[in-house]
Order: C-alpha cells, then sequence, then structure tokens
C-alpha cells in the first residue's frame, strides 16, 4: 500500500479532528486557540443546535493540564450566571483528551469591540465584567487571567467573562460566600505553589508577578479590572480628555499595594455606576467647580429648561409692565 | 540452521493480527487498554508469538529502518536492503530489545537508536552483507519505497532523524489501511471501504479531494449514504491506528505521548 506525501498529511488531518464518543456532536470547524485548549464549533445532533467545544491542546496535555480543563467546566458549570458561559456536557475524547462542550457565542473580544463603541458603552460593558467577576468571588473563585481578550462582547449585548482554565478556588475556611463543592480542593498544587507565575503581563496584579500565591485573592482580579478600564476606555482620543474621577476609579483599581485597591470587585462596580450615573465617585475627591460641572452636566437638559421658563417668564413680566 | 529466521513476512493486509492481544472498549472513548504490547511480546517464550510479534514490529517498522539507511547513512538500495534484513533478523534473536528501558526513552527513539549502533558496529567490522547470501528473510516491497522516495524528498541526504519519525507515520497509517482493507474483504462493509479509498486514500490535485455526490455517482449511492460510510471508515481507521501504536509500545504513558503527538490538533 503505497501512501504519498499528500495522502500522509490528509490521514493525518482527517485523525486529527477529535473523534467524540458517540455521535451527538459533530466537529465542524476549528474557531480559536486558547492557553490550554483548542476550541471547535460543533453540531449538538440530539438538540439541533451550533455549539462551542473545546478540546485539550495536544500540546499541553497531560494530567495537570487535564485536571485543570475539568476543573474549569466544573467551575462554568456551577457558576450560574448570565456573564458565564453555561456549560452544557464534558467528556473524554478516544486519544484520551478531556474536552468540555458550551454555549456558542459570536460576537466580537472585548479590544476589538472597545474600537469604534463610545467610552460610555464600554464602560456599560466593564459595569457588567465587574459584576460577574464580583459573583464569582462571591462564591470563591479568583479568575486570574482577566484580559480584554478573555471578554466576549455577543452580538446581542451580553457580556461574557471566559478562560477559567487558570482560576482559583478558595477553601470554605478562606471565604465568607458560598463555596464550590470540590472544587477548592482540586485546585491544583503547581497553580497555588509560592513562586510559580501564571497570568498574562500586562494585567498581572505584582503579587501575582511575584508568585506569592498566598497574598492572590479577589484584589488580584480588581487589578487586572483595572488594567483593563484603563486599555479599553483610555484609549480612545476621540472621546475627549478621560475625567479625572475615571482616572482614579482605574488607578485605585490597579494599585500596585493590594490594600490600596477597592476591596471588591462589586466596590469597583458600585464606583462605576456612580460615574456612570454623574455622580461623585469613591476613588476621586472633586473641587467646588468640578462638583458644580457635573451636576450641570448631570441635570442639564431640566437646568436649561428650568432657565429657558425663567427667562421667559421674565420677559413676559418685563413686557407687561411696559 | 542458520540464525537466520525463516519466515516470508508479505505485506499483506493485516499480517500481524492487531486483535491477537484483544482488549476491551473502554469507556468514555478512551484510549484502549491493551495489556501487553508488542514490544513485550516479541520476548515471549513461545516462538509463534515471537513471530508475529516480529511481524508487526517489521510491518511499521521496514519503511523507517530502510529511509533511514538510504537517507542518513547513505547506503545503496542493495545495501540498505540487506541491512535492513539483517538488522529485523538480529531484533528477533532479541539483541536489541533485550535492553529496551521504557522509562529511558519511547521505543521509537530507542530502535532508531538501536539501528545506529548496529550500522556503526557493521562498518567497524568491515561486515560485508551479500545479497542473498543467506535465506530469504523478509519479503518487503523495497521498489515500492524506492519510488515513495524518488517521488517526495526523500533521497536528498539529510542526516537528522526526522525521516524516521516520517516513514514511521507511514509505516503506521499503511499498516492500519491494511487491517482496514482486510477487515472489510469479501464483507458488507466492503463499499465503505471503498468510499474510504476513494475519498481519504487517492491522491488528489492540490488537495481537492473529490466531491461527495461525485463519488456517490461513481457508485450508485446517495450521498448522505457515502457520508456515512465515509464517517464508519474514518472511525475505525482511528481505531486501528490507535490499535497498531498500542501494540507498539511498552507503557500506557508511552501510548499516550505517541497518540497525542499523532492525533493532537494543529496550532495555528
Amino acid at each position: 500500500m503505497t501512501l504519498p506525501d499528500d495522502t500522509l498529511a490528509h490521514l493525518r488531518r482527517v485523525l486529527q479532528t477529535p473523534e467524540l464518543p458517540g455521535d451527538r456532536y459533530e466537529i465542524c470547524e476549528s474557531i480559536g486557540h486558547g492557553g490550554m485548549g483548542t476550541l471547535y464549533r460543533a453540531h449538538d445532533r440530539a438538540l439541533a443546535r451550533d455549539v462551542a467545544l473545546k478540546v485539550l491542546r495536544s500540546d499541553v496535555a497531560g494530567p495537570e493540564a487535564a485536571v485543570r480543563l475539568e476543573r474549569e467546566a466544573k467551575i462554568l458549570a456551577q457558576l450560574e450566571h448570565p456573564g458565564i458561559v453555561p456549560v452544557h456536557d464534558v467528556g473524554v475524547l478516544a486519544d484520551g483528551r478531556v474536552f468540555y462542550v458550551m454555549k456558542l457565542i459570536r460576537g466580537e473580544r472585548l479590544h476589538d469591540f472597545a474600537r469604534g463603541t463610545s467610552r460610555t458603552d464600554v464602560l456599560r460593558v466593564m459595569l457588567r465584567v465587574c459584576e460577574t467577576v464580583g459573583f464569582a468571588h462571591a462564591h470563591g473563585v479568583i479568575h486570574r487571567d482577566l484580559k480584554p481578550s478573555n471578554i466576549m462582547v455577543g452580538s446581542f449585548g451580553e457580556v461574557l467573562v471566559l478562560d477559567w482554565g487558570i482560576a482559583r478556588v478558595r477553601g470554605v475556611a478562606e471565604q465568607d460566600g458560598p463555596s464550590i463543592a470540590g472544587l477548592a480542593v482540586a485546585t491544583s498544587k503547581e497553580d497555588t505553589a509560592p513562586g510559580v507565575v501564571l497570568g498574562t503581563p500586562g494585567f498581572m496584579a505584582p503579587e501575582q508577578a511575584q508568585g506569592l500565591s498566598a497574598q492572590v485573592d479577589g484584589r488580584t482580579d480588581v487589578y487586572a479590572l483595572g488594567a483593563i478600564l484603563r486599555a479599553v476606555a483610555g484609549a480612545d482620543i476621540h472621546a475627549g480628555p478621560v475625567p479625572r474621577p475615571l482616572q482614579a476609579i482605574w488607578s485605585r483599581a490597579s494599585s500596585p499595594d493590594p490594600a490600596g485597591r477597592y476591596a471588591s470587585a462589586a466596590e469597583l462596580a458600585f464606583d462605576l455606576t456612580r460615574f456612570l450615573d454623574a455622580l461623585p465617585v469613591e476613588a476621586y475627591r472633586e473641587g467646588l467647580g468640578e462638583r458644580v460641572g457635573r451636576v450641570f452636566r448631570k441635570y442639564q437638559t431640566a437646568i436649561i429648561l428650568i432657565l429657558t421658563y425663567l427667562a421667559v417668564r421674565l420677559l413676559f413680566l418685563v413686557l407687561r409692565g411696559l | 540452521m542458520s540464525s537466520r529466521v525463516r519466515w516470508r513476512l508479505g505485506l499483506r493486509a493485516c499480517n500481524f493480527p492487531v486483535a491477537m492481544f484483544p482488549h476491551p472498549p473502554t469507556p468514555h472513548g478512551g484510549f484502549p487498554t491493551t495489556r501487553r504490547s508488542v514490544v513485550e511480546a516479541i520476548r515471549d517464550a513461545d516462538p509463534d508469538i515471537r513471530r508475529d510479534a516480529l511481524d508487526s514490529l517489521v510491518a511499521v517498522y521496514w519503511r523507517p529502518v530502510y529511509a533511514h539507511l538510504r537517507r542518513k547513512w547513505r547506503f545503496q538500495p542493495a545495501d540498505s536492503e540487506d541491512l535492513t534484513q539483517e538488522f529485523f533478523a538480529q531484533a528477533v534473536t532479541g539483541e536489541f530489545l533485550r535492553g529496551y528501558d521504557p522509562t529511558q526513552a519511547r521505543f521509537r527513539t530507542y530502535l532508531r537508536a538501536c539501528l545506529d549502533r548496529f550500522v556503526a558496529n557493521a562498518q567497524r567490522n568491515g561486515q560485508r552483507l551479500k545479497r542473498g547470501g543467506g535465506a530469504t528473510l523478509l519479503s518487503l516491497d523495497f521498489d515500492l519505497i524506492e519510488r515513495e522516495l524518488a517521488a517526495g524528498d526523500g533521497l536528498i541526504e539529510d542526516s537528522s532523524d526526522s525521516w524516521f519519525d516520517r516513514e514511521w507515520i507511514r509505516g503506521l497509517f499503511a499498516a492500519a489501511v491494511a487491517d482496514l482493507r482486510s477487515a472489510c474483504q469479501a464483507t458488507p462493509r466492503e463499499i465503505r471501504f471503498t468510499v474510504f479509498e476513494r475519498y481519504d486514500l487517492r491522491p488528489v490535485r492540490d488537495g481537492d479531494r473529490p466531491a461527495y455526490r461525485t463519488i456517490a455517482e461513481e457508485l450508485g449511492l446517495p450521498v448522505t449514504q457515502v457520508t456515512n460510510h465515509l464517517a464508519w471508515a474514518r472511525r475505525e481507521f482511528r481505531r486501528l491506528v490507535l490499535e497498531r501504536l498500542r501494540s507498539l509500545t511498552f507503557t500506557d504513558a508511552e501510548f499516550r505521548e505517541e497518540a497525542e503527538e499523532l492525533l493532537g490538533e494543529k496550532r495555528s
């Protein structure tokens, strides 16, 4: 049997398409690669819908990576929130690699979305990211790899935080809120060992970059949120100068000292909401002129209407007096 | 009796029965869990088991061994043929394989190192292998591989070991294709192999595979039948490749590593 080079290459491609157990899912195309896995669009024959299927990449495959991908699937499955992709299924390929099936999201990554979008809309998206991260923190989960490319804005305005592969789950004793049962103990020893650095430079808090794993907590994600905020809301030169309160928000969020940051993503979300509502923010003490300007901007329409009314009224009185 | 082993290995389909060391289907589609590999069987006390195991080993490894001799060691075809025969003859006595330690290297890497050592020894001892001097050993289609090497870039001199690995994959796939053909021949599944052969095995120009509709018309089948047959044949082909691979590796870890390298997805 002769197998020319092109036939050999074709057969390798055939074999490299993941072989899924059973015949429920059919792989359609590869749609991306992450740090740990390759993402495919697949068709779910049972429910007649397209889904996303994440398969552990072969070059990182191994017991440690398999545990991590499984843990990611469990975290996603247990964090039921509109900002977190729902997981439908989990399994093992014929070659032993782990995969999981999740909702297929069509949209764009935050850094692409931010281009050509108003600063206010970008801030509204960031607000929802903060709420999602705050929800995860409340369940003892720290993402540890927040960055614009891990945030997806869907075609219908949905905002999703992706790639929870290196998330750390705190033990029940470490946190006050509800925990994800079983996942705290499943957190990899390597991930939590001192000196081990996991994350993305530029969005990684100093304590994470230095491998001080004991100091990594919710504020580590707050740092990343501040860095993202600066990257996506501060980059648009057409939006005019960045308001000082907004600068103060991201500066506080990404303070090098964890004690100088917002204590939680929820606090950051609270300040962002106040900024969007033109209210004073916790991170910035404004002067009298700034306060007047802010109040004027907030009630601009009402103030103009009242002033117009008073002017017309005054004119009417003057004319009547004549 | 000559120390050379007398048997013939025709590269007929499934010369070595892959079901020789049967394994149950695994739960959740995991790796096959064959308990005994060819590498172990080749050390067995029973000569029949040893012979079958060597047949299986040769079916996959003769191409890389020959290509390695031609490409890396730059032997002429006649000398490469003799050295290939002699190498496997020595392998069956267990001289090479007895020293294999799975904790040190993959079997594939070990065998290549054995080959290099074998050639170096032969050269040092001034050994001159005479064609036809001994018994007919393996019936291998050296003309076929010469044509393949000439068609590709296989005759370009190269001191690297990459050609050995590439030919190893070709040997593995060729053996699995032969297994599949054998399993389908003279059964109602023959049409499935025919579809697989026409779509996946036939050489094409510029990577353009024939349309399913074309194959359906050629074979007088509905298009859906063609896709179903192709899916079945590919699934079987994958299973047979994994079975072959499992029988040619020593430990689960080695098998897993080889399978992931072979079947793992490509990164863009």
